[in-house]
């Protein structure tokens, strides 16, 4: 099997400082990773460089295209690039608001990647948007409101359905429940566990909730300063974590 | 002739629009940016179209101007007087005789011929910018031709009216390529905006110029189930009886007496001064002023 | 089918001064197709240690765990991944699930994983369910807010969802009665039968004879060094 994204030393800097630095893996379809470390660990930096939001200064980000097989990403075409990001790439960020747009109704919101990719009938735009919503468990009554009018999961929700409605492969996920409150965040959760299984959905997951992971990733990959100190099966590396940073992070998780 | 340079603009200003313009016509509907200068007129009162209109007249040319069809406006009488004092140009309000047109808002009824200049007055040049608030974002999305946006703001009017409100300003694409706002003209000009005459249009305060060369495809953006019309009000004009025409709703007294009327002024007269009448018009006395 | 060989387990306390507790040395054991073999010990012994490195849950120092064709102490992470979804079972003794899904969907999920159709896949968990005397109308709710031997019970219907070639099984019949005990019980002599390899730890000495044919004492695994 062809890994979907095959990462080769990424590095991105901040002047002298250091943004992230060799990160390499693999990730095959339906493989969910979770990246977890502190604020400025460089997490969020990699997920940019993944993601093509930022440039990383050295590496290969390689994905398997359908068309041409495995690409690097960072050297393509912008237009190719974005044209994977509407397409093959979907990218859930924490705040909703920075997801969406705010003055476009939800079916709005949710149609755009079908019309940015040639969609040009409103009634099945319309059909695609409705179904999306139940899916992500929005009536289809509110398919014409805007999500000013919705509440913080709801927004989440719409984002995930906005960017899952083209059928992407790979999914980038900054703190998708970062934010909500823990009843909201489980139902985000299930959702989410229910729709990478369903679609076989490939996800790389930025955040510092080592419950999220636990419930949602299949493996872990643990940053600190910019470095991966520590990669392994989800369980594994919570349970019997080997670096001494994750045996802190592991064990300053307050108990329920 | 007075001591203003030949059309206001000194002639460095003038080539450095001309040059403007000829890039915006090699690329039909792209937005050039100039050097828009300051103008002895507010922004909002048509100061990309005379920048223009001055780069193009020639002391030979026959200049008209109008304002939402209509020549007798504040704006279009300005606008005419000044370049009669600052060019010297002869003026006329009727169409077939002009050779470069200053227009707000409209385009005339009677088709342009290929040695006629439609210069239109432009408040926001970008249409893709009441969904997209970043310059350099929308920039790329032209580059790219990422214009999915374009058609979530039909989306939106669909869903909200049942059908495509937009009705003025209503978004083109030129030559299969570039996504263009045409100015607030009505929708029911859109279809005019493949004709014979060359079309430049002029923003101002954006600092933008686009053109349309001739015989240039344009098509208005739409949907499979929901196809572009050019719609006018359902009535004739009450002067001149004319049913192919834009026209203008006039409110009358207080009762809320109302007469509908041809918006291009020119056209209207000459529809009169050829005998045609309307339902509240009056028989031409011979003088079409 | 499961082959422990020489297989030691060390904790390094990085936060503690470094520490290094050495937990087990030289742990061998082999566990045949159809076979059933518990781990016994003294609390502490490491029993539960030995299971979760054969699990994959805890990294082996050194050694081989054989499962099938697969080396759990050397394997990728999806490797292990795939040994779980296909070939070995675990019923732990806790219930870790996403808050809000239904008890149905937690144990219909081992075969939703494999690509069983949804239909088969709940008419399987019903079985199980009914089998293990939940009441039916606690099917539609979530597991958590479930008693300890309930969740226990939902436990192991999950477990027994798939029929895995290898299971293991940590205290599968603590904190239940004498009826789900049986049926418990008698859930393993069927794994048994349809020729799963089995490692269990119980507490319970009757259902360790009754279903396991052979014994192993973790205490022989202690690294003698240790203090």
């Amino acid at each position: 099997m062809t890994p979907l994204l095959q990462v080769t030393d990424i590095a991105k800097f901040y002047g002298h400082r250091i943004g992230c630095k060799d990160v390499s893996f693999d990730l095959y379809p339906g493989e969910v990773m979770g990246i977890v470390g502190e604020s400025g660990s460089g997490k969020s930096t990699l997920l940019n460089c993944l993601a093509g939001h930022l440039t990383p200064d050295q590496g290969q980000v390689n994905f398997d295209t359908r068309t041409d097989g495995l690409r690097d990403t960072v050297t393509m075409s912008e237009p190719e690039r974005r044209m994977l990001s509407r397409t093959d790439w979907a990218f859930v960020h924490q705040h909703a608001r920075d997801g969406l747009r705010m003055n476009v109704s939800a079916g709005g919101n949710v149609g755009e990647r079908l019309m940015a990719v040639g969609a040009r009938h409103y009634g099945d735009i319309r059909d695609s948007a409705t179904d999306w919503l139940g899916r992500v468990e929005i009536s289809a009554d509110r398919v014409d409101d805007r999500p000013t009018a919705f509440s913080g999961g709801m927004q989440q929700r719409l984002q995930i359905a906005r960017n899952l409605v083209t059928g992407p492969r790979l999914v980038f996920m900054d703190e998708p429940t970062g934010g909500l409150d823990v009843s909201v965040q489980a139902r985000l959760l299930d959702l989410l566990r229910g729709l990478v299984r369903e679609m076989n959905l490939s996800a790389i997951i930025v955040t510092h909730d080592l419950a999220v992971v636990r419930l949602l990733a299949d493996r872990l990959m643990v940053m600190k300063d910019g470095h991966v100190v520590e990669t392994g099966l989800t369980d594994q590396v919570l349970d019997d974590p080997q670096h001494g940073y994750t045996q802190l992070l592991v064990s300053s998780v307050l108990q329920v | 002739m007075t001591d203003y340079n030949f059309a206001y603009l000194d002639e460095q200003t003038k080539r450095m629009i001309r040059r403007a313009i000829l890039k915006g016509l090699a690329i039909p509907g792209y937005q050039v940016p100039f050097a828009s200068r300051e103008m002895p007129m507010p922004y909002g009162w048509g100061t990309g179209g005379v920048q223009v209109s001055a780069a193009v007249l020639t002391p030979e040319d026959t200049f008209k101007v109008i304002d939402q069809g209509a020549d007798d406006t504040t704006n279009a009488v300005s606008i005419r007087r000044f370049f009669e004092k600052t060019a010297g140009v002869a003026v006329t309000e009727a169409t077939t005789e002009a050779s470069v047109i200053q227009t707000r808002h409209r385009i005339p009824e009677q088709s342009l011929r290929d040695d006629q200049i439609l210069v239109y007055q432009v408040p926001i040049p970008e249409p893709l910018r009441f969904l997209e608030p970043s310059e350099v974002e929308t920039r790329k999305m032209h580059s790219l031709e990422e214009y999915g946006l374009m058609h979530v703001k039909l989306y939106e009017d669909i869903s909200q009216h049942g059908a495509i409100a937009t009705s003025y300003a209503y978004p083109v694409k030129v030559e299969g390529r570039y996504v263009m706002d045409p100015s607030p003209i009505p929708k029911f000009d859109n279809p005019k905006l493949e004709m014979a005459g060359i079309q430049l249009f002029g923003a101002g305060r954006e600092q933008r110029i686009y053109a349309i060369p001739p015989y240039t495809q344009v098509v208005s953006l739409d949907f499979e189930d929901y196809p572009f019309e050019a719609s006018k009000a359902d009535c004739a004009c009450d002067l001149c009886g004319a049913t192919d025409s834009y026209l203008d709703e006039l409110i009358v007294d207080d009762e809320g007496g109302r007469m509908f009327m041809c918006s291009d002024t020119d056209y209207c007269a000459n529809r009169r001064a050829a005998g045609h009448v309307g339902a509240q018009g009056v028989p031409a006395q011979g003088d079409a002023a | 089918m499961i082959n422990v060989e020489n297989v030691s387990k060390s904790f390094t306390l990085h936060n503690q001064g470094a520490a290094v507790i050495p937990v087990m040395a030289e742990a061998n054991l082999q566990v045949a197709a159809g076979e059933c073999v518990a781990l016994v010990g003294a609390s502490g012994a490491g029993k539960s240690t030995l299971m979760r490195m054969i699990y994959g849950n805890y990294l082996a120092a050194s050694g081989r765990i054989m499962i099938g064709d697969v080396d759990v102490a050397q394997a990728e992470p999806r490797e292990i991944l795939q040994l779980r979804r296909h070939v070995l079972g675990y019923v732990s003794q806790f219930l870790r699930v996403v808050p809000r899904v239904s008890t149905l969907d937690v144990v219909a999920e081992p075969l939703l994983a494999t690509g069983t159709d949804r239909d088969a896949a709940h008419a399987r968990a019903k079985t199980l369910l009914a089998n293990l005397n939940i009441p039916e109308r606690l099917w539609a709710l979530s597991p958590t807010t479930f008693s300890g031997g309930e969740q226990q019970r939902v436990n192991i219907a999950r477990g027994f969802a798939y029929d895995y070639p290898a299971m293991l099984l940590d205290e599968p019949t603590a904190s239940l009665d004498a009826a789900n005990r049986e049926v418990v019980l008698q859930m393993i002599e069927a794994a048994k039968a349809r020729g799963a390899a089995i490692i269990g730890i119980f507490h319970d000495d009757a259902a360790r004879a009754r279903v396991c044919d052979k014994e192993i004492d973790v205490t022989g695994f202690t690294p003698q060094a240790a203090a």
